[in-house]
């Protein structure tokens, strides 16, 4: 008999890794040149998280995953077209700002109170999923913000692996330095797990579970929540493109030899 | 003025300062001046006297968190103790190292303190106030900030400050006194690869990086992944380098495709993986965005072996890109390696 599981997972939209991205600066601060634009993704590390949260509820009967996700009601939507198709989850859509250059606590804030008002969201039981970092801000403090605003002081980030017990404790593989795993047993739920890469692969598209999460997914966004964030008090002085361009010598008339000999020279190992 | 708190941990003895700490006493005694303002250390680790001694020439007052409980790396024991550290320094500016350790919990005790938390720092500036640089949109974007807030924390990357070394002596540590909540987590171990097959080397001089072309299809039509291995497992060993891929290369694995069977996502670079520091760089069969410009945006001297005159990416970002068959120029490099060493 499995464990039953909450598991909110926490995801952002950003900018397709794809696109070149130019920062501009207005009286609001820097965002991104046509940032509305731009195409745009799931994070690569919440979504990292939602399919291990999808693969978890499917071992576990009884279980759901709730997505929560703070954007443009337009892009919201346009995302979740894609991500819909993959895995059963419940949207929890909110309407606001995106980017990189938003404050990190003003967005723990809204999402913290967005989770904490879901309906049948039972605290004890709760998995708090989110990417260890993000493609924009990339600070990797949101998910811990928010846990400490729901008192939750079980914590791993960078996870790439969680094995469930049949008392409800697990085990957490944790990234640590020199490409090694931390092994941490915990006694169970409430915990907050910020996932790296996990070990599955993406979802192929399944036009029924589409079907089936879009049902609830367009009544949630015509009712998602406004918010605006505050900037709390951070200042931007400077943001610009690296501006570092260097002068590449392509070599194409060199022999194997003599290529290996350059290399080795350059090493330092002769 | 500003009081600054360099917060540090042991490695796993306990007792000795991890370099990465180090670093952040370096970037601590440098903002003390460029501020003229106190500082403040605070070691968590089982025992901090050797720690104290390493750091008595700082002359800063050093504050200790102490125990058993601070031999395991858990999110519950550490931040009740960094809690416990900053509010005995009332610090207003907190730094400290952006390892695994301290990236976990920092975030959590900023939201305890009040204060405000701003990641991935790569440098310090500004004379009268402090401004903070990092990046955006991975290593893309690169800002300079500062904020109202305090106390404000700044987590340092790895490798942006000298690791300090003073003279040992003697020092008197102050030791808080931490109480810690139930702890429902219990630290069992680190697991690490083989040591034949280490490729993560975080302190390596030099960084390799695979690309996709290693398993691709080569002149005769065939893939030779295995061969492809045994050259990469070669160069690894025989220069100490550490090993990056990009992410279609690891990707790989999922899709059923050859496969270099030592690749783990966590030597992704790039987009989604890491951005490695390391004083020089070699791609190898790369062609993308990732490798070329976010992946090694912090190493210094970069080279590239590609198949391709024509690719956009290198150019611009590469110092010297080779245009050869890497699979014969790294067959070479490994019995040149192999020659010196005999």
């Amino acid at each position: 008999m499995g464990n039953v599981l909450h598991i909110v997972v926490c995801a952002g939209i950003v900018p397709d890794p794809l696109q070149t991205l130019e920062p501009v600066n207005g009286p609001a601060g820097p965002g991104l040149k046509n940032e509305m634009m731009l195409p745009a993704v799931l994070d690569p590390w919440a979504a990292s998280a939602l399919y291990e949260a999808a693969h978890l509820t499917a071992k576990n009967a009884g279980s759901k995953v709730w997505l929560v996700s703070l954007g443009p009601k337009a892009k919201l939507q346009q995302v979740m077209m894609t991500v819909a198709q993959k895995v059963s989850f419940e949207l929890v859509p909110i309407d606001g700002p995106i980017g990189g250059f938003t404050d990190a606590h003003a967005t723990a804030a809204v999402l913290a109170e967005a989770i904490a008002a879901i309906p049948g969201l039972d605290r004890d039981k709760l998995l708090l999923f989110g990417g260890w970092e993000s493609a924009t801000r990339g600070a990797g403090v949101t998910l811990q913000l928010i846990g400490e605003r729901l008192g939750i002081i079980d914590q791993f980030q960078g996870v790439d692996q969680i094995a469930l017990h049949e008392d409800g404790s697990f085990e957490v593989l944790e990234r640590v330095e020199g490409g090694k795993h931390q092994l941490s047993v915990c006694a169970g739920a409430p915990a907050v797990l910020g996932w790296a890469t996990g070990n599955l692969g993406e979802p192929r598209n399944n036009p029924q579970i589409g079907m089936a999460n879009m049902r609830l997914m367009m009544p949630a966004l015509q009712k998602a929540k406004p918010a605006t964030l505050a900037s709390n008090g951070l200042h931007y002085i400077s943001t610009s493109l690296p501006k570092q361009q260097r002068t590449t010598r392509v070599v194409k008339d060199m022999s194997t030899d003599e290529i290996a000999r350059e290399l080795i020279a350059w090493m330092g190992a002769e | 003025m500003e009081t600054i708190l360099v917060l540090m941990h042991a490695d796993e003895t306990g007792t000795t300062l991890t370099k990465s700490s180090l670093e952040a006493a370096t970037a601590g005694i440098e903002l003390k001046t460029q501020l003229s303002a106190s500082l403040v250390i605070g070691v968590i680790a089982v025992d901090a006297s050797s720690a104290a001694s390493a750091l008595a020439s700082t002359g800063a007052r050093i504050l200790a968190v102490t125990g058993d409980a601070y031999a395991q790396a858990r999110y519950a024991s550490d931040a009740a103790a960094c809690e416990a550290l900053c509010r005995a320094a009332n610090a207003s500016i907190i730094l400290a190292p952006a390892s695994s350790r301290f990236a976990r919990v920092s975030a959590g005790v900023a939201r305890r303190l009040g204060g405000a938390i701003d990641t991935h720092i790569t440098a310090i500036g500004g004379s009268t106030s402090v401004e903070a640089s990092r990046w955006f949109y991975r290593q893309r974007i690169e800002s300079v900030l500062s904020r109202d807030a305090r106390p404000w924390f700044l987590l340092l990357d790895a490798g942006t400050h000298q690791a300090f070394s003073g003279t040992p002596g003697e020092t008197a540590i102050e030791h808080v006194a931490v109480t810690l909540p139930a702890l429902r987590t219990t630290v069992t171990g680190l697991r690490a690869p083989l040591q034949t097959a280490q490729t993560i080397r975080p302190d390596a001089k030099m960084l390799l990086v695979a690309g996709a072309g290693w398993t691709k299809k080569q002149p005769d039509g065939q893939t030779h992944a295995g061969e492809a291995g045994e050259l990469i497992l070669g160069f690894l060993q025989g220069s100490g380098a550490s090993l990056g891929s990009s992410k279609s290369l690891v990707d790989q694995g999922s899709d059923n495709q050859a496969v270099l069977p030592f690749l783990t996502h966590m030597n992704q670079i790039g987009q989604t993986g890491a951005t490695p520091r390391h004083e020089k760089g070699l791609s190898t069969c790369c062609h993308g965005e990732e490798p070329h410009v976010v992946g090694w945006r912090f190493i210094a001297e970069r080279r590239a072996i590609s198949l391709d005159p024509n690719c956009g990416w290198t150019r611009g970002k590469a110092d010297v890109v080779y245009i050869a068959d890497a699979f014969a120029v790294i067959a070479k490099v490994n019995a040149l390696l192999e020659a010196a060493k005999a």
